[in-house]
């Protein structure tokens, strides 16, 4: 069985929270004193059914306000998959949040008010979808019941977003017409849009392949940590601690260390102290190298026949979560996987104009808002660019005296 | 990758995270399946080397003594050091005061022991087997979990935490309260207990013992329970499905002997796992206010 991480977004009251209560509801996940907690609290819809958006807003002041402030995660399983749901927040103050369940997911369900069509936030969640490379994108055009299962309605919403996609260049884009609040199309087929021949939700999230397949650009090993135990009897033990980005790292392939360049061997790939001929992607493995090389934390290792770029100034897209604009007199971190090191903005190119796409020239980069930056790094970077190998095209800054998370980049070319 | 080796590597790679970013972590061990799963984990990470930090326990002093016998035999297994902190110091240092009464727990003086270890000793990063899927609260936390000199939470300002990177720099006196298994679902962590054959305390499995009911949950007779004559005690066969301190969980009707019947029970059950947390039950609001505090 594998595992489908997918985010929920939308704008303030689309109906999220509620989306994903019906789907817990609906597929058994709630349990009996968590539905008696919810009674207790006693929040009810308009029409006496109980307010199911309870169930992910965890927090004290999300209950107060009735809204969502920072990403639940919420976890179900059905026979065919187990499933990861990131609850994101639909204000617009609260973006860096809803990046934060954004990116580790495989699927975007962007939701749009069927009474309201794509808006802004529709827009910015969809840049942000293409921005963060998320697989697959399903528009879930909600509130049906408020426009009384009008098929029309659900053809001019996904009309006017197939024209945002094709501008923002997403692919692989699904449209499901649901009401949360009735449970339509969430986990049973409704009756109500018998002229939807598609799946319901449940459905559709149990079926779909998100597993895109590999680029051949071989593999990437960030090393995190190297251990030696230095014993009597492993004394010249050495291994190198990480997480294996991409596939084909097997024994006897030869390796560049980045950044320093030295080559060396793989000698012998480890995993729970059993001796293995080859990694997989996503493993935590031990690996050990036919030489002594100076090896330590922030280095990579790459296969010699397919190396990353290691070079010290790139372009990259950003998105920016600081209440203080980016500063381009000031020096920032980076960190890409296990490195972190000093960088500066050398250059804003531009910003994105979040409705319509247009690059805004001379202006600053701040709280929320998505451009494009030139990068000089104070040492080499063993990087792809976002298009070639996603997981090696991504970093974020930091802001050293505060040391808070200040943006997130995705490397678009080598400048 | 199944999704247990999914979780399994993810894990992983968290515990690794912290050896290379923090200069003096600690790793919460409450005796429990899910700070035991850690130690498992921790084993994969690090070995042949040893772990790049000590285990810490919290000791309320009511504790299972069946918890307690496991702990100190896994710890000689390991060759790894423990550190204790007692809630009982605490007590006798008159920084906390003891609560009275049928309902009494040290549940909540714990919190200051907790964070009066950390600073003793000087702790940069707290890893502990917390799940996301346990409560809302902790629905929301992050992996790497800020904690301000005082060991505040503040859930309105939580750093944005992207992909896999994990961003731990802290200024001195802060420290990161780190969640490797956030990801983990109760029946997750059962199975991979199953899967990789990990020991655990007798007392998660079926066995007959002296019950109290108490607010119509059946609690473990101990010494430091107060028992008159208005309470039901009964012999009962029981397992813990959850385990803290002995005031403040509540055992479970149970004949699973086996992790395969706890496994299947775990399945069919219609109460969730901190159904059985007394602590949990004092307000909704209950384990975010505890971790605003410095509960971990």
């Amino acid at each position: 069985m594998d595992i489908l991480k997918f985010i929920t977004a939308g704008s303030v009251d689309d109906g999220k929270s509620t989306l994903i209560g019906r789907l817990l509801y609906d597929t058994n996940s709630v349990l009996d004193d968590q539905l008696e907690a919810i009674k207790k609290a006693n929040r009810k819809n308009n029409d006496g059914t109980v307010d199911l958006a309870i169930l992910t807003d965890g927090l004290k002041a999300e209950r107060e306000q009735g809204i969502t402030i920072d990403v639940a995660y919420k976890y179900f399983q059905t026979t065919r998959r187990k499933f990861i749901i990131a609850d994101a927040p639909g204000h617009i103050q609260y973006t860096r949040n809803m990046v934060t369940g954004a990116s580790n997911s495989d699927l975007i369900v962007i939701l749009v008010d069927a009474r309201k069509g794509v808006i802004e936030q529709t827009k910015r969640h969809s840049f942000l979808a293409k921005l963060l490379s998320i697989k697959k994108v399903l528009v879930c055009v909600n509130k049906m019941d408020m426009v009384d299962y009008n098929e029309q309605v659900f053809e001019d919403i996904k009309a006017d977003y197939e024209l945002l996609a094709a501008k923002l260049g997403l692919e692989n884009v699904d449209y499901i017409p649901v009401s949360a609040l009735k449970g339509d199309n969430i986990v049973h087929q409704s009756l109500r849009m018998s002229w939807h021949k598609g799946n319901a939700l449940l459905d559709y999230l149990e079926t779909i392949e998100f597993q895109v397949a590999k680029s051949s650009k071989g593999w990437r090993f960030p090393v995190q940590w190297v251990v030696r135990p230095q014993t009597d009897d492993l004394h010249d033990y050495r291994g190198y601690a990480g997480r294996v980005l991409g596939s084909g790292l097997r024994v006897g392939e030869k390796v560049l260390i980045l950044p320093s360049g030295v080559q060396s061997t793989i000698e012998r790939i480890e995993i729970n102290q059993q001796i293995f001929e080859e990694a997989e992607d996503g493993q935590s493995v031990i690996v050990h190298l036919s030489n002594d090389v100076d090896i330590s934390r922030g280095d990579t290792i790459v296969s010699a026949a397919h190396p990353t770029h290691s070079e010290r100034s790139f372009e990259a897209n950003i998105s920016w979560f600081d209440n203080k604009p980016l500063d381009t007199t000031q020096q920032y971190l980076l960190q890409h996987h296990s490195q972190t090191v000093k960088i500066k903005v050398s250059e804003v190119l531009f910003k994105y104009d979040v409705n319509t796409q247009e690059q805004h020239y001379g202006t600053e980069i701040g709280l929320n808002d998505i451009g494009k930056i030139c990068i000089k790094s104070a040492n080499e970077i063993p990087f792809d660019v976002q298009a070639d190998f996603p997981e090696n095209g991504r970093a974020i800054i930091i802001d050293p005296r505060s040391n808070i998370t200040v943006g997130a980049i995705t490397i678009e070319n080598v400048a | 990758m199944d999704y247990l080796d999914h979780l399994e590597a993810e894990a992983i790679y968290i515990l690794r995270e912290v050896a290379g970013q923090f200069e003096n972590p600690a790793l919460l061990f409450s005796g429990g399946k899910d700070s035991i799963t850690l130690v498992h984990l921790a084993k994969k990470a690090f070995r042949p080397g040893k772990f790049p930090f000590p285990l810490v326990h919290i000791d309320t002093g009511h504790n299972f003594p069946e918890t307690i016998s496991f702990r100190d035999q896994l710890i000689a297994e390991l060759g790894e050091k423990l550190i204790v902190g007692y809630v009982q110091d605490s007590i006798d240092q008159g920084k906390v005061v003891e609560q009275t009464g049928k309902n009494a727990s040290r549940n909540a003086l714990q919190t200051v022991t907790l964070l009066d270890t950390i600073e003793q000793y000087g702790f940069d990063a707290c890893i502990g087997g917390a799940r996301r899927d346990e409560e809302k609260a902790r629905a929301k936390e992050r992996i790497f979990s800020v904690r301000d000199e005082f060991g505040q939470w503040d859930p309105k300002r939580q750093r944005p935490e992207l992909w896999n990177i994990l961003n731990g720099r802290i200024h001195k006196g802060e420290n990161v309260r780190v969640f490797p298994i956030s990801n983990w679902t109760e029946l997750d962590v059962w199975n991979y207990i199953k899967r990789e054959n990990i020991a655990l305390p007798s007392i998660y499995f079926s066995h007959q013992r002296e019950v109290v009911l108490r607010n119509g949950q059946w609690m473990a007779a101990a010494p430091f329970l107060q028992i008159d004559d208005t309470d039901t005690v009964d012999y009962k066969s029981v397992r813990f499905r959850t385990v803290g301190d002995m005031t403040c969980t509540a055992a479970v009707d149970s004949e699973a002997v086996a992790l395969d019947d706890i496994i299947e029970e775990i399945r069919s059950s219609t109460i969730s796992e901190r159904g059985a947390r007394i602590d949990d039950k004092v307000s909704e609001a209950a384990m975010e206010e505890r971790k605003k505090q410095g509960y971990f």
